[in-house]
């Protein structure tokens, strides 16, 4: 069987996941007071019940994974090679957002779009270049110009040197 | 008929040629309005409202209105293509738009959820041009009982669809409902859940959960079976159209249905995200085919998209004739309305013909032109699907980036949309619904307010619910749903019994 | 000349932030150099969004400046993110902020930390009027009558609709309830422009709508104004129905209870930024003030024309601040430490 993370620890990660977060709900609800008043429920009320559900079902959840574990054997959630590609776009998507930080988004989106072109899809690097730019300028134009909705420039503003 | 002569009248005050490229202007701006997610109709409305400032108000209400027939209509493009709704009100129609891209009938999709949207809007025209006065005071008579009856009804015509394990799609579900009520709580004006963190004031967004979870989560699903994005055979000509036609009659019960949860959601402000999720939970219970609904059905693109039209357009008539936005773009025209001074309400039917019948006929003419518009563009954008996922994944990346961030200029919500594409490549490998937890998140926060102003007014006595015909039908109706999983089988039971 | 841009980019909020401009900068008329952010700690469509995009309109439609207005909403956290967006943006010229009550009520009631005097007083636009409304079907022809009525039927029986919760309209709500000994139901709604529907639909029995809101039903006759809760009546006395204007409309004092309340729409910078910005801005919103599209819209909206700046704007707001503290006190609306 090819190796990676078997369906099981995924399924208890997740469900832990889920019951660390219906603890929380359940927590902070309590703090804003989940009573009934006299006239209806309080701010927690519902939150309250729903962080309760939550942990319940995630418990429940908990249980079928071990249950279901001696039946169905090992079977995969993703197999290594997968998570590698998972990867390949999740990274560079991460990459790229944290990079709107600094350089805004027109610039870091060109930068992302074309090296994602050269170094996974192999193209050539004119015709990666070219439509970087294109998506970025288009992107410009629509909301800079047309809608006047401003988008992130960074912190270090490379487009104010042509004078935006 | 004084109604067809008042809208005779109507066109011939809009049919001039600079009203006519207003028209098509606006449609095309909505339509890329529509497109982008994040940036949705009542946003790119108020972006664009101060640009008609300087025309006179008829010219400016047909640009404006037509920007959002246009979004009305774009929005189902992305859901269907990349499984990313560009509206919130699109979302029902990934179910079974995106399966439908993915097996090479994108053309087919595309042109049954525009044709469906045209059909939804014509008839909520129609009711808008005759029956405009009698059906808007129908509006009046909901309270906040009636609008969670509503809501309820949502929720239970929905509920118990999935084939997922019940404890996830409690979890999912849930899930969503806590997701959102953080943020400031309207009946107490207290902050909930945002402990001391700037990004968590203005809650979760609707569309920032689904633009990462449906989006993002499946470009990393389709990375994950290797490039398999590339070369989804889509035909591309325009026979597709005709063909696809000949098979639309059929769905004649599920159009009329969806019509008519449409039209009164929009009437009642409820708005078109309730209307396309209640008319695909109806259409999924009632179609003989309703088991298959979600591997790529052309009913299930076609209910979602008749109700969300129909619901946005006849948002428009409380509107005119009351002043109460029935959907958040309505808000915004309304606002738009106010600035060129013009008041909404019952006198503006009376006091400005020109001006309403002008609009009305061009919600006529806005409407044909968005279908034309968008029909002919149908091979293009099947053709789009033939773009190597190496390139078109970078750029859908950056766009839903973009339109997280238009959402509330904010960059936290970028990387909080990242944060919910794993969530939803997790979710989806783990058999986790998302559409229970979608519906939770975008109406949990309205249902439960509306829920608590009730038992303010009834000092918490539940039996408000059924204190007059209209909100105790609605009620009734909803348990009715809501148990009618139980109901059927009790009633084959029975039948076998007998046999 | 790139280098030029850069550097009196990156330096003049340096030295704004250190106050140095004051005594430094030169007698040069101060520009906005990009966009104008214009944030509205509100959503789409409600007042201050309205004013703000006729704000928009004007200067783009009279060319009052060169660099565009871009509006941005951030409603978050009954408006607490925007307010936090201009506290943290010290220095920064290019950031202007519309205000209504929330200025105050916000951080009261939830405690998040920002206050007015972390930002710039630029000018008050205007003050909006409040008015109790009741449906044109009951018989209440004066505010006595309809106090007495509610009085009348006891505690929790008549039920008054606002917007939002802990926010002015319920602010407003305490203070009737405080002056006249009586108690209402209180039912937050989300917008204005719903809970006059509402009260057209008899869902409650009264509310405090602004003018704008409410206007439509009036003239259609399903709402009846009953009094203003300013301290003078609305000058405007073009007839707005058949038979009454806004100047018709007595104040609440008149007609016998002790209290008044406006809110402020008004603008407000970051800390830190040169004068001669403010200045700048200061101008931009006089020639707006000027236009006859400003004109109609404050009388279509019955606003109260008071503009203010500099010292004495500071002062009031700071009046409005104290008053504010004063009633949410009393009606226990603080936030718990």
């Amino acid at each position: 069987m090819e190796p990676g993370i078997s369906q099981r620890s995924a399924e208890l990660v997740v469900a832990a996941l889920t019951l660390a977060l219906g603890l929380t709900v359940v927590l902070a609800s309590y703090r804003l007071g989940a009573g009934w008043a006299s006239d209806g429920p309080q701010a927690g009320y519902f939150p309250f019940y729903t962080g309760l559900l939550i942990c319940i079902g995630s418990v429940a959840n908990i249980v079928m994974a071990l249950l279901r574990a001696g039946r169905e054997g090992r079977v995969l959630f993703v197999s290594w090679v997968s998570l590698r590609r998972v990867s390949t776009v999740l990274i560079p998507a991460a990459l790229f957002i944290g990079a709107i930080h600094f350089v805004g988004i027109y610039v870091s989106a060109f930068f992302y779009i074309a090296s994602f072109m050269i170094l996974l899809g192999r193209y050539p690097v004119w015709k990666s270049v070219s439509v970087g730019l294109g998506v970025s300028v288009v992107l410009f134009f629509m909301f800079e110009v047309w809608f006047k909705v401003l988008l992130p420039k960074g912190a270090y503003n490379i487009l104010s040197y042509f004078g935006h | 008929m004084e109604e067809l002569n008042s809208l005779m009248h109507g066109f011939s005050v809009i049919l001039t040629p600079y009203n006519l490229v207003l028209m098509f202007v606006g449609v095309f701006l909505g339509i890329i309005v529509g497109v982008l997610p994040g940036l949705g109709g009542a946003n790119g409305v108020a972006i664009l409202l101060p640009l008609t400032f300087a025309m006179p108000p008829t010219s400016g209400i047909v640009m404006l209105s037509c920007i959002y027939w246009g979004a009305l209509f774009g929005g189902a493009i992305t859901s269907i293509l990349f499984n990313i709704p560009g509206e919130p009100w699109s979302v029902a129609t990934t179910f079974d738009g995106y399966p439908m891209a993915q097996q090479g009938k994108a053309g087919e999709a595309l042109t049954a959820s525009f044709t469906a949207s045209f059909f939804g809007a014509l008839v909520a025209i129609i009711m808008i041009t005759f029956v405009a006065p009698a059906v808007a005071n129908f509006a009046l008579r909901f309270g906040p009982p009636e609008f969670f009856a509503v809501y309820f009804l949502t929720f239970c015509s929905f509920i118990g669809m999935g084939k997922e394990p019940p404890f996830k799609i409690l979890v999912a579900m849930m899930i969503g409902f806590a997701l959102a009520a953080v943020g400031i709580d309207i009946v107490t004006g207290q902050l909930r859940m945002t402990f001391g963190f700037t990004e968590l004031l203005r809650g979760f967004n609707f569309l920032i959960a689904v633009i990462g979870l449906f989006g993002i989560g499946e470009i990393l699903l389709s990375m994950e079976e290797g490039l398999s994005f590339t070369g989804k055979t889509a035909k591309i000509n325009m026979k597709i159209v005709l063909e696809t036609w000949k098979k639309l009659p059929r769905f004649w019960g599920t159009a009329l249905r969806s019509t008519v949860i449409g039209c009164w959601l929009g009437i009642t402000p409820g708005g078109a995200t309730p209307a396309s999720f209640m008319a695909y939970g109806i259409a999924k219970r009632t179609s003989k085919d309703g088991a298959k609904f979600g591997t790529g059905q052309l009913e299930g693109v076609v209910a979602p998209e008749i109700a969300n039209n129909s619901a946005g357009t006849s948002a428009l008539l409380p509107m005119l004739a009351l002043g109460i936005p029935g959907s958040p773009t309505a808000a915004v025209l309304l606002g738009g309305l106010l600035i060129w001074g013009l008041q909404p309400g019952p006198l503006l039917f009376v006091e400005q013909k020109d001006f309403v019948w002008g609009l009305i006929a061009s919600m006529y003419l806005g409407n044909l032109a968005a279908l034309i518009l968008v029909l002919t563009c149908v091979p293009f954008f099947a053709a789009i699907l033939k773009v190597p996922f190496s390139i078109i994944a970078p750029v859908i990346v950056v766009i839903c980036a973009v339109g997280a961030f238009t959402v509330s200029n904010a960059m936290g919500d970028v990387w909080m949309m990242l944060m919910f594409g794993v969530v939803g490549y997790a979710f989806k490998k783990l058999d986790y619904p998302m559409a229970p937890m979608v519906l939770a998140l975008v109406l949990g926060d309205q249902a439960e307010s509306a829920f608590r102003q009730s038992m303010l007014m009834s000092q918490g006595d539940m039996r408000i619910f059924f204190s007059n015909t209209l909100v105790g039908s609605i009620t009734a109706l909803a348990l009715f749903a809501l148990f009618w999983p139980l109901i059927a089988m009790g009633i084959r039971r029975m039948r076998s019994a007998a046999a | 000349m790139g280098i030029q841009r850069v550097f009196t980019r990156s330096l003049l909020p340096l030295v704004a932030a250190f106050g140095l401009v004051a005594a430094s900068a030169p007698a040069a008329a101060w520009e906005p150099s990009k966009p104008v952010e214009f944030i509205i700690p509100a959503g789409t469509g409600g007042g201050a969004d309205q004013m703000a995009r006729l704000i928009q309109g004007i200067v783009a439609k009279h060319n009052l400046m060169k660099q565009p207005i871009v509006p941005v909403n951030k409603s978050g956290g009954a408006g607490a993110e925007g307010f936090l967006d201009v506290k943290s943006s010290k220095g920064d010229a290019h950031k202007i902020i519309i205000t209504l009550s929330n200025l105050f009520t916000t951080p009261l009631a939830t405690g998040v930390p920002f206050n007015w005097k972390d930002l710039t007083p630029v000018a008050m636009l205007s003050l909006d009027n409040f008015v109790l409304w009741v449906n044109a079907d009951d018989p209440y022809k004066t505010p006595k009558e309809y106090l007495d009525a509610v009085k009348k039927a006891g505690a929790n029986a008549y039920k008054m609709g606002g917007t939002g919760s802990k926010q002015e309209d319920q602010i407003i709500t305490v203070a009737i309830e405080k002056a006249a000994g009586v108690k209402f139901i209180y039912i937050p709604y989300k917008g204005g422009g719903a809970v006059a529907t509402q009260l057209v639909g008899k869902h409650v029995n009264s509310t405090v709508n602004n003018p704008i809101e409410a206007v439509a039903q009036w003239r259609a006759g399903k709402l009846r104004p009953l009094c203003v809760f300013d301290s003078q009546r609305m000058p405007y006395k073009n007839k707005v129905t058949d038979t009454m204007s806004w100047y018709d409309i007595p104040t609440c004092k008149e007609a016998g209870i002790p209290m008044d309340y406006v809110m402020l729409r008004g603008i407000f910078m970051p800390a830190g930024v040169p004068p001669e910005a403010v200045n700048f801005y200061i101008d931009l919103f006089n020639k707006v003030r000027a236009t006859p599209e400003w004109k109609k819209f404050m009388e279509d909206g019955a606003f109260n024309q008071s503009f203010m700046i500099g010292k004495e704007y500071a002062d009031w707001v700071a009046k409005a601040e104290t008053l504010h503290r004063d009633l949410m006190k009393e009606a226990g609306f603080l936030a718990k430490p």
